[in-house]
């Protein structure tokens, strides 16, 4: 049986109409709010730089002949904004693959394997998601540099790093949602014989879809958008392989000048993680798990 | 180019079938030992990978803080705990103490709570996706654009010039002078306003883990519930709010701990200035523009310590999980 | 049917697997290696080091750096970076080597976490002096490397020894900056007799211009996370003026307490400025120093004069303002006759952490006048040689004169002053812009941190 979002026919119809609106109208002033300081942004992106000190972004839209698309393309223009988009990629999609499936085998073992200290330590895991990244740059970068494995400036650096800062929380949602997961399901794949292996493929990871799609989109987000981790243990040594944040904060001279172009390359690196939100909201969808819980 | 993309392409085909590969063969290495033994070792074989990467990219620097915690700033003798008495003694630590946990109440309170009001409300409307990608955008957007975005809304100009900040201008038109924002420290308003800030990205993250969980809902049971004359406010209380229990607790935790670490605001909105410090900005300046690691380490081990009640309080959660399974 | 699936499904994911790792074995070096070929290239321009001047660097080394890179790292963004690139296009083109440069905001995070890791740049833009005394072990002696006798004949002598420890150059300046120029409209207030050479003079011609303006002074010390720097500079120059140099140079070096009356005196100066500045002191804390002497150039004018270094010039409304006839310049004034003719200024420092050939040859030529001059042109800079004098108007010609010919010569106090130190004293300036009732118990704070910050570790 589908969910019941079906309309009714008749009087009923208008009084649902009716109750709805409220909801509709708090949906709506909601995205609003929401909203505003991302449209001031977007407009600023569209004027000149001595326009932005002197006059709100509202006004602008009364005297439409100062938008100008400089701001767009000195952005573009910028002669390594095409392969710090390019390195971007390198560097975020792996570093979002990898830590989901290593997450997904710990998730697993954590969620549906009984052993000793189990609960301990999933917290102590969980845990160190407080553990600040800052303080954890000298000894993996001492791991990294010449004294040691001698690969700073790869991209292997950063795939490497953001696995393992990714974890805790990987971990944490995905044994969350396979948690969940009915328990009748597996003792029902145990009985027919089925390995741990095959009910994690077979069982588990189709039913912990939603939670993946989640986690994927958050940890594209952050590995696409983070300068810092980046800029330590690759910047420096060899930035031809620098991603598109360090392109965009070279945008701005150590004065605080150029911020205008900050705007504009705020949207213009905004796109990606977009696209990647909207394509995994499919996967958001009722009825994966559903289907088989009975009350 | 090509020789990267070729790496690239090798390590996102081949590391999962690696994984998959390692999998494959610790079970078919259990397969010889004997029945007993191999539900005892099968769960390290398969947390293996995960404590490998957490050992050495947390669990060891860590260590080290822990260590460096307990020693003078260039690491040449043991101190005992005077790093800790300094955080809990200087007066800038018990503004930024005071601050952070500030940040912790509010921002989890604001971000959990309208994250999940908007995961209830647009799952019951055609143009969900629209309205989560609105939610959603300020996520997307970098730490240090939406600082730029809220800088515009926060701002203050000497009048008479006129008013570039939404706020000050809202407040013109309706006749009221304008208001530096950011420099009123009393009742910690500004701390709060950065808050805001922060909430106004992070409850897209709320969002959609908890919409995420919401559709993990049978739709059935709120059906037969509905059918039975429940109203909506019993629909949420009785079955809504226990099965999204265990994930309101993830996202409670993760935003908690998120409320700890947060700087990135801070550091761009105020430096901290007009008693807007918080920890975690005070533990990057001492370790990286003070060059202190020995007090930096103290105020990360002082965090630790800090989320063990939320800790504990998630083992309990466990437990009672476990007995109900 | 389980079993079945299993076995096929496991079997493809091993082949997966095997056929992985045999084509990460393959692809030779899977791992892209970092830029720099320091030791493919020692050996083969070993001759070239010992080159004495920047044109014998190149000519020696002709095109044999072709191909090699130089990696640079510094604060230096948008308009600073396509200045430092420009710079530096001519000893691309004549080595055939490149500038591979970044710039970032966060240099203490990554210089800090390099050298204790050994992960460095080649080339470097150093924070400060007191930060390049920290890393003076990590820094490359540039004595073997540069012409030191043409360089210490061709750089102002305190610039020289700043960038000195215990004895080895570690440091030289690439642009400079003169603090402390008080900025006026011309058109606004007539000095065209002459400029006040004396704090009392200031005070009358300040009243005698009352009327002009709505207020005397224009201020702004927000800078993000250097904010209050603007009100360290005013803090700097009163002492400087008032105490004099001596006490000047003992207050960076920690030998005199904040609390001592001298430095008092100089904050409350500074406190009767911010009562005088446009908007009062919450403009002062909320407006960002580069848009502070915006008010100079409105209609009506709403400020009289502004104090701001050299660099104000390619910022702000001084962007779009005309030199000379919107805008003009003479030094902070003398307060105490004993202490005439002191300047105050600053630097940007670059120190090398890797000894290879191409870095050395970028670093010689750094120094020299033909290239400070391609920045000092842009506008906004001071070079740090003498020699340079392309300067593109006469306001950048007269702040270099002012910084050659300086009687005495100090450099900023707080970037001498330890990072700990510094930082408070930005943050007490706005805490003082506030609140200027709270100066003692600030004070206090200071001398808290000051004896902090300078005990030996």
């Amino acid at each position: 049986m589908t969910a019941a979002t079906t309309q009714t026919a008749g009087p009923g119809r208008a009084s649902r109409f009716v109750r709805r609106v409220p909801l509709h109208v708090v949906v709506i002033v909601l995205m609003v709010v929401w909203l505003i300081p991302t449209i001031g942004l977007l407009v600023n992106s569209l004027r000149p730089p001595e326009a932005l000190t002197q006059s709100g972004w509202w006004t602008a839209i009364f005297s439409p002949s100062q938008f100008t698309l400089n701001n767009y393309a000195h952005v573009l223009a910028q002669s390594n904004v095409t392969a710090g988009f390019v390195n971007s990629l390198f560097i975020s999609i792996p570093a979002t693959v990898i830590p989901i499936m290593v997450a997904a085998f710990a998730a697993y073992a954590f969620a549906w394997m009984k052993f000793p200290g189990r609960d301990i330590l999933f917290v102590a895991v969980v845990g160190l998601l407080v553990v600040p990244l800052q303080s954890t740059f000298i000894p993996i970068l001492q791991l990294y540099g010449p004294k040691g494995l001698n690969i700073a400036g790869s991209f292997l650096t950063v795939w490497l790093a953001h696995t393992g800062y990714g974890l805790p929380f990987a971990i944490y949602l995905l044994r969350n949602f396979m948690g969940e997961l009915p328990r009748e399901v597996f003792e029902s794949a145990a009985i027919d014989g089925a390995s741990p292996v095959t009910a994690f493929f077979r069982l588990a990871l189709p039913m912990t879809v939603p939670a993946i799609a989640a986690l994927a989109i958050f940890q594209f987000l952050f590995v696409w958008n983070d300068l810092l981790v980046s800029l330590i243990f690759i910047g420096a040594q060899n930035p031809d392989n620098a991603p598109l944040t360090i392109v965009v904060s070279n945008l701005v001279s150590s004065l605080g000048g150029g911020w205008q172009y900050l705007a504009a390359a705020a949207f213009v690196t905004m796109a990606l993680p977009l696209a990647v939100f909207l394509a995994l909201q499919r996967y958001f969808v009722r009825g994966i798990v559903g289907g088989s819980v009975k009350g | 180019m090509d020789q990267r993309l070729v790496t690239a392409i090798i390590v996102v085909l081949g590391v999962p079938a690696v994984l998959i590969g390692y999998i494959w063969l610790t079970e078919r290495l259990l397969n010889r030992i004997g029945q007993r033994a191999r539900p005892r070792l099968r769960p390290w074989l398969w947390l293996a990978p995960a404590l490998a990467f957490l050992i050495v990219f947390l669990v060891y620097p860590t260590i080290g803080s822990l260590i460096r915690s307990f020693q003078n700033a260039a690491g040449t003798k043991f101190v005992g705990l005077d790093n800790f008495a300094w955080f809990f003694t200087s007066d800038a630590s018990l503004i930024a103490l005071k601050n952070s946990l500030i940040w912790l109440v509010v921002l989890t309170a604001l971000t959990v709570g309208l994250g999940l009001l908007i995961a209830i409300l647009v799952d019951r409307v055609r143009y969900e996706t629209v309205a989560k990608s609105v939610i959603f955008i300020p996520l997307a957007i970098s730490m240090v654009a939406a600082s730029v975005i809220w800088k515009f809304m926060y701002d203050y100009a000497t009048p008479p010039d006129p008013q570039v900040g939404t706020l000050n201008a809202a407040l013109g038109s309706a006749g009221i002078a304008p208001v530096a924002w950011i420099q009123i420290s009393d009742f910690s308003f500004n701390s709060i306003l950065l808050v805001i800030v922060m909430a106004w990205m992070w409850t897209g993250f709320c969002m959609v883990i908890l919409s995420a969980a919401l559709k993990g809902i049978n739709p059935e049971l709120l059906e037969a519930a509905r059918v039975d004359g429940a109203s909506e406010r019993q629909l949420f209380r009785g079955i809504t709010l226990p099965l999204l229990a265990p994930t309101l607790a993830v996202v409670i935790t993760t935003m908690v701990i998120t409320a700890l670490k947060a700087f990135d605001i801070v550091y761009v909105m105020t430096s901290g200035h007009f008693d807007t410090q918080v920890v975690a900005f005070q533990l990057i300046n001492e370790l990286y523009n003070f060059s202190n690691p020995g007090r930096a380490s103290a105020i990360g081990i002082v965090l630790l310590l800090a989320i063990v009640p939320v800790m504990a309080l998630n083992i309990r959660r466990f437990r009672a999980q476990e007995a109900i399974r | 049917m389980i079993e079945q699936t299993r076995t096929t499904r496991t079997r493809a994911a091993t082949a997966i697997a095997v056929l992985a790792i045999i084509a990460a074995a393959c692809s030779g070096s899977a791992t892209p290696t970092p830029a720099a070929s320091a030791a493919a290239s020692a050996a083969a321009s070993a001759a070239a080091s010992t080159a004495a001047s920047p044109s014998a660097a190149a000519s020696a080394a002709g095109g044999s750096l072709a191909g090699q890179s130089v990696t640079v790292i510094g604060t230096w963004g948008g308009a600073e970076q396509d200045a430092f690139m420009a710079m530096v296009k001519p000893w691309e083109t004549q080595t055939g080597a490149t500038v591979k440069y970044t710039g970032t905001r966060d240099l203490n995070t990554v210089l800090t976490t390099g050298v204790a890791s050994g992960v460095l740049p080649d080339l470097a833009g150093l924070p400060g002096p007191g930060q390049m005394t920290q890393w003076a072990d990590s820094l490359v002696d540039l004595g073997p490397i540069l012409d030191v006798a043409t360089y210490k004949s061709e750089t102002a002598a305190p610039l020289v020894d700043l960038g000195t420890v215990n004895g080895k150059l570690v440091g030289v300046f690439i642009k400079t900056s003169v603090k402390g120029l008080i900025w006026y409209d011309p058109k606004t207030v007539d000095l065209s007799s002459s400029p006040p050479a004396t704090w009392d003079a200031l005070q009358t011609a300040i009243t005698q211009n009352k009327s002009k303006a709505a207020s005397p002074w224009c201020l702004g010390v927000e800078s993000g996370a250097a904010s209050g720097w603007a009100g360290t500079d005013w803090i700097e120059d009163l002492v400087l003026r008032q105490a004099g140099p001596d006490v000047y140079n003992k207050w960076w070096q920690g030998k005199v307490k904040w609390t001592d009356p001298a430095i008092k005196t100089a904050f409350q100066t500074f406190g009767q400025v911010v009562a005088q500045a446009y908007g009062g002191a919450t403009a002062v804390n909320a407006t960002n120093f580069a848009n502070a002497g915006d008010p100079l150039f409105k209609t009506p004018p709403g400020c009289l004069f502004l104090h701001q270094a050299s660099f104000i010039t390619g910022l702000g409304g001084f962007k779009t303002a005309k030199s000379g006839t919107d805008y003009n310049f003479f030094p902070f004034p003398d307060i105490n006759a004993q202490f005439t003719g002191a300047i105050e200024g600053a630097g940007d420092l670059f120190g090398m952490f890797h000894d290879t050939p191409a870095a050395r040859s970028l670093m010689a030529y750094l120094v020299t006048a033909p290239a400070q001059d391609i920045w000092v042109k842009l506008g906004g800079a001071i070079s740090a040689n003498k020699k340079a004098t392309d300067y593109p108007d006469d306001i950048s010609k007269r702040s270099a004169d002012l910084l050659a010919n300086a009687k005495v010569f100090v450099f900023d106090a707080s970037d001498l002053m330890p990072t700990a130190m510094n930082a408070q004293f930005w943050t007490d300036i706005v805490t003082y812009v506030q609140h200027p009732d709270q100066l003692d118990a600030l004070l206090a704070d200071l001398d808290k941190t000051q004896k902090d910050a300078y005990a030996a570790p």
